[in-house]
């Protein structure tokens, strides 16, 4: 594979990721008023009765929609990933991922471009969000803003491979739904996106645990620490590990010798 | 395939066989397409052609048997051998969300061409298709010949060596039926490359053509319109077609 053609390939698929999200602008409005809603109505209305403690990052006692900006960027990318994994579900299903992935160029590395593709994406959203939520007095420090990148790029490829991992095991498009209640709701609300662990320890141990251990908590923590400058060496490896697992078995899954490829035959 | 000993083939499938659990899709499949040749792979519905294009764009790879293309292993130099392969898939597989330009420069990226290069094929080959003045437009608003046309564009736009058209003709009015199987017969006739057509529309053959006729996962005859004419003691295309399928045409 040659450097110029792998980076003249990369940069074609990120810019058509990045046309097709503007050319389809409901789905911008609609990946932004998502988590504005809950900013405004659920973090308003839950404000009194879900008040936060000190907690690190954060330095004193802040307001609840202070502590939900980070896990409702999570949950921007969580549903971008989704979408994107519905997106090659959908692409698969019509015929147009055909062209991806008979171009001369290794799979992982194709399969890792798109994902890249739609990290963009979603960063995109995440900005536009902070910004909105600046306006809204959830202040975090400028620098913040700059240190925030890394952790989003990050997490955003993690939950994006997971959802390209979905879509290498996902036969039709009908099947989608199901990513919804078995998938994208457990994975946000056993997270720590909407409470702190010790909050949810009140309730039930178990669920605790499996908070802990969830990736997507993981990285909302990465994203929570990094912006307010401080570095969670610990979310970091787990978001980077989890990211290494889904995007190895998502290549094993678009495999055209190991995969599930094999599986749907004239399918794809 | 072919009456030239001298040259390589473009496309090679020797001994290729593949199964989807215990049911036998291909076995035993050979044949070869020359440069300059037009080869119209012919078969009833569930003979094993789109398993065939699967395996020869290693959409998935074949378990048994060999691929080549312009000499290069499929299996083990495989992105050299589809960096000289187009293709036109039975399904339309173009964005409509974007443009006719920027479906093509996506293409282009995808092989490597620098900015220059791609705008200069593109013109060449869209003007090709009279298609150049719709660039901008969106695929969404093209009618299916014309998209059709832009696919052919796009799946000639670096260059290749062998161009695989599964029953690309499909769906359209006459007009645009016939303005591509003359632009593709074209191709072949020029020299330029090697064309392996899957089809149902016999019509679409003409007699300079070579045929692979497959039935139920094997190749039951390569060669020539002339040769397989005359091995099956037909009159026509169809009712080769028929003799060695047991299908009506």
């Amino acid at each position: 594979m040659r450097t110029m053609h792998a980076w003249r390939a990369m940069s074609g698929i990120v810019l058509r990721e990045l046309y097709r999200f503007i050319r389809q602008r409901e789905r911008f409005f609609s990946a932004l008023v998502r988590p504005l809603v809950w900013l405004f109505i659920f973090a308003a209305g839950f404000r009194s009765t879900l008040g936060v403690a000190i907690t690190p990052p954060y330095e004193t006692y802040i307001a609840y929609e202070v502590y939900i900006t980070p896990g409702l960027l999570g949950m921007i990318q969580l549903f971008n990933g989704m979408q994107s994994s519905l997106s090659m579900v959908y692409d698969r299903e019509m015929g147009s991922m055909k062209t991806l992935l008979v171009s001369p160029l290794p799979r992982w590395f194709l399969l890792t471009s798109k994902l890249l593709g739609g990290v963009m994406v979603s960063l995109l959203q995440c900005y536009v969000f902070l910004a909105v939520a600046w306006l809204y007095d959830v202040q975090a420090p400028w620098a913040g803003y700059l240190l925030v990148l890394p952790a989003l790029i990050l997490s955003g490829m993690m939950l994006g491979a997971l959802g390209l991992l979905l879509s290498s095991f996902i036969e039709q498009l009908e099947n989608f739904a199901g990513v919804m209640n078995f998938v994208i709701f457990p994975m946000f609300f056993l997270s720590t996106a909407l409470y702190p662990l010790w909050k949810l320890q009140e309730s039930s141990p178990v669920l605790t645990t499996l908070a802990r251990y969830n990736p997507f908590s993981q990285a909302v923590e990465l994203v929570r620490y990094a912006l307010y400058g401080q570095f969670n060496l610990q979310a970091c490896l787990y978001t980077g590990v989890a990211l290494a697992v889904f995007l190895g078995v998502a290549i094993i899954g678009y495999n055209p010798s190991r995969g599930m490829m094999q599986k749907k035959g004239s399918r794809l | 395939m072919s009456d030239s000993t001298s040259l390589s083939p473009v496309l090679a499938v020797a001994g290729v066989a593949y199964a989807y659990g215990a049911r036998r899709a291909l076995d035993a499949v050979s044949f070869e397409v020359q440069k300059g040749q037009c080869a119209f792979l012919l078969g009833p519905n569930g003979a094993g052609k789109t398993t065939l294009f699967s395996l020869i764009t290693r959409l998935y790879d074949a378990p048994e048997g060999r691929i080549e293309i312009a000499g290069f292993d499929l299996r083990r130099r495989s992105s050299k051998a589809l960096s000289r392969l187009g293709v036109v898939f039975q399904q339309p597989t173009l964005d409509l969300d974007l443009t006719v330009m920027q479906n093509l420069r996506y293409h282009a990226a995808l092989h490597g061409l620098s900015g220059r290069e791609a705008e200069g094929r593109i013109e060449a080959e869209l003007s090709r298709q009279a298609m150049y003045e719709r660039r901008f437009e969106p695929v969404r608003q093209l009618n299916g010949g014309h998209r059709r046309r832009v696919e052919i564009a796009r799946a000639l736009l670096h260059g290749p060596e062998l161009l695989l058209l599964d029953e690309p003709t499909v769906g359209l009015d006459v007009p645009s039926r016939l303005a591509i199987v003359d632009y593709v017969h074209q191709l072949c006739e020029d020299g330029r490359i090697a064309v392996l057509w899957a089809t149902h529309l016999i019509d679409e053959i003409r007699g300079r053509d070579q045929l692979v006729i497959l039935h139920r996962g094997r190749i039951r005859a390569a060669g020539s319109v002339a040769d397989v004419l005359a091995s099956a003691g037909a009159a026509d295309v169809g009712a080769a077609f028929h003799l060695y399928t047991e299908a009506k045409t």
